[in-house]
């Protein structure tokens, strides 16, 4: 009874033909390939932009050498750190509120096709407006910095999450709301038992889109809003930086919200990847 | 297991026309009796799925009634089967069984016992937490036979359940639907495409003409049950699908003339 497809794995050591031991050592050699030539391609990368810096004896001001800008990077650590967090803030008030928001409304939209048809088409017209051109009139009628920012970063990063999710709650099989019809759910069964989980992986692709989008969003925001004075996020920092030729600190800022980036991708493709690994990607490791 | 005779479930002149002008089902007569274990025989576009889902209360009749003999349909009376296995494919084998219990306010631990016994019944003890993409196409199928049964349903709609697998994985299951019925006494409509799958199966074949989906004819299959591996290559089983074949070919000839020679294509 027990015929379980087994992708073949756990195999004993076996003996094997020169042409899967080549297959195996390029496998291998392409997991290690993965990391390590990015890496050496980013360390020439600094080196060779390190070395312009030298042959062409360009002033710090213009373009900083790799190094001053990592010792800047570490003087400034208080000043940029803290401008860190103010974006930060941001970003990831934007996002829950992106993740809120686009969630919130994609349900909306699958609970009567009428309200998707009735508004989808502002939720498009939000999205391919550029942000920069609402900025002044968001700028008029909000008073309040922060509720700006996070107004104008949500804006940008709703419109994957919403799309998505409203994609992956109608992708559903129809038979299983069939069968979930045939055994007299209720619309808020089918809702929770079937349609939000089918939607799981459409969520999260937009998701990881939203949490790159509202960074861009958080920094674009506090560009237009900077030379409104008080905020002090990264943006401001570059702004202020640009304005006094300190090009390292420029630089450091810029590599900040870079890693932020990284980073912020990096947990939403984890986060991802934890939730779906083991019903919607190949990973078929614990059962027997 | 010898058939009661009352019927469970009578079809009165059922007919179905999709907004598109298409008749998929044209006047269908069908008694289905307590404890039959009922074919739907026919080529592709005759009407077999619409009728079970016109029976599953899924789809409604243009014209026609469903009786059902006066008991009115409690929803657990009713156990489908899909073509395809259709589970949750994000939870667990366990999961996936308890769904109908937990759409009818069933808790996880309340519904352990029937669990326990519907699985061990399709031969899946043991693979309570696997996911439906670790199992085999045959291994998907029975754990939806078994979230089909948990309910103890009386009567199993099945749409060609068996189509997509391979012949050996197929006798198998055959053989165990054959052995749960006899235990359990449900009743069963079978929508196949297989002369041989539905003549080792059924007491009864009803052979369906497409265009419009109609009974054509119906095949008492006598062969007493417990049917086995022995029937199967048995002169008594041969003739009997001899028979269903010849009611079949029939059928599709009634549909070709009808059109006046478009081709039958099988699936």
């Amino acid at each position: 009874m027990a015929t379980i497809d087994t992708p073949g794995r756990a195999a004993p050591p076996v003996v094997i033909d020169a042409e899967e031991a080549r297959r195996e050592r390029s496998r291998r050699l392409e997991r290690t390939g993965r990391w390590l030539l990015p890496l050496i391609i980013m360390a020439a990368a600094i080196w060779f932009w390190d070395r312009i810096c030298v042959w062409n004896e360009i002033p710090r001001y213009i373009l900083p050498r790799p190094g001053v800008v990592l010792n800047t990077l570490i003087e400034d650590a208080g000043l940029l750190f803290s401008s860190l967090l103010v974006t930060l803030r941001i970003t990831l008030l934007s996002l829950a509120l992106a993740v809120f928001g686009g969630v919130g409304l994609s349900v909306l939209f699958t609970q009567s096709r009428w309200i998707e048809m009735s508004l989808f088409p502002f939720a498009i017209v939000l999205q391919v407006t550029p942000i920069v051109a609402i900025f002044p009139l968001i700028n008029i009628y909000v008073d309040d910095q922060t509720t700006k920012l996070l107004l104008c970063a949500w804006i940008v990063a709703f419109f994957p999450i919403l799309s998505n999710t409203t994609l992956g709650l109608n992708s559903v099989d129809r038979n299983l709301i069939d069968y979930f019809r045939l055994n007299g759910a209720t619309r808020w069964q089918t809702l929770w038992h079937l349609r939000l989980p089918a939607a799981m992986p459409y969520f999260l692709g937009g998701l990881k889109i939203a949490g790159g989008l509202a960074l861009i969003g958080a920094v674009v925001a506090e560009f237009v809003a900077g030379t409104a004075g008080q905020s002090s996020g990264l943006a401001s920092r570059i702004i202020e930086a640009g304005y006094r030729l300190n090009a390292p600190r420029l630089f450091a800022a810029l590599i900040l919200i870079s890693l932020t980036g990284i980073v912020i991708f990096l947990t939403l493709s984890w986060i991802s990847h934890l939730v779906l690994h083991r019903w919607h990607e190949s990973a078929l490791k614990q059962e027997q | 297991m010898p058939p009661a005779t009352h019927p469970l479930l009578i079809l009165h002149a059922i007919g179905k026309t999709f907004a598109s002008g298409v008749t998929a089902l044209d006047r269908v007569n069908l008694t289905v009796n307590e404890g039959d274990f009922m074919s739907l025989l026919g080529p592709s576009g005759c009407g077999k799925s619409t009728a079970l889902r016109i029976i599953a209360g899924l789809s409604q009749p243009t014209s026609g009634v469903v009786d059902w003999r006066g008991a009115p349909l409690k929803q657990n009376d009713i156990g489908f089967v899909f073509q395809e296995p259709t589970l949750l494919p994000w939870a667990s084998v366990y999961d996936n069984v308890w769904l109908p219990l937990r759409l009818r306010g069933v808790s996880r631990a309340e519904a352990a016992p029937q669990i326990a016994d519907v699985l061990e019944r399709v031969h899946l003890t043991g693979f309570e937490k696997a996911v439906p993409r670790e199992l085999s196409g045959g291994m998907k199928m029975r754990v939806s036979i078994a979230r089909g049964l948990v309910t103890r349903p009386r009567i199993l709609l099945m749409d060609e359940p068996f189509a997509a697998l391979d012949e050996i994985t197929r006798f198998k299951l055959n053989n165990d639907l054959l052995d749960l019925w006899a235990e359990r006494g449900f009743t069963v409509i079978f929508v196949t495409h297989s002369v041989f799958e539905s003549v080792f199966l059924s007491n009864r074949v009803t052979v369906m003409a497409a265009r419009p989906g109609r009974v054509f004819d119906e095949v008492a299959v006598d062969a007493p049950y417990p049917r086995n591996k022995s029937f199967r290559t048995s002169p008594e089983y041969a003739a009997l699908c001899r028979k269903t074949s010849d009611v079949l070919v029939g059928a599709i000839n009634a549909t070709a003339q009808d059109l006046e020679a478009e081709t039958y294509g099988d699936h």
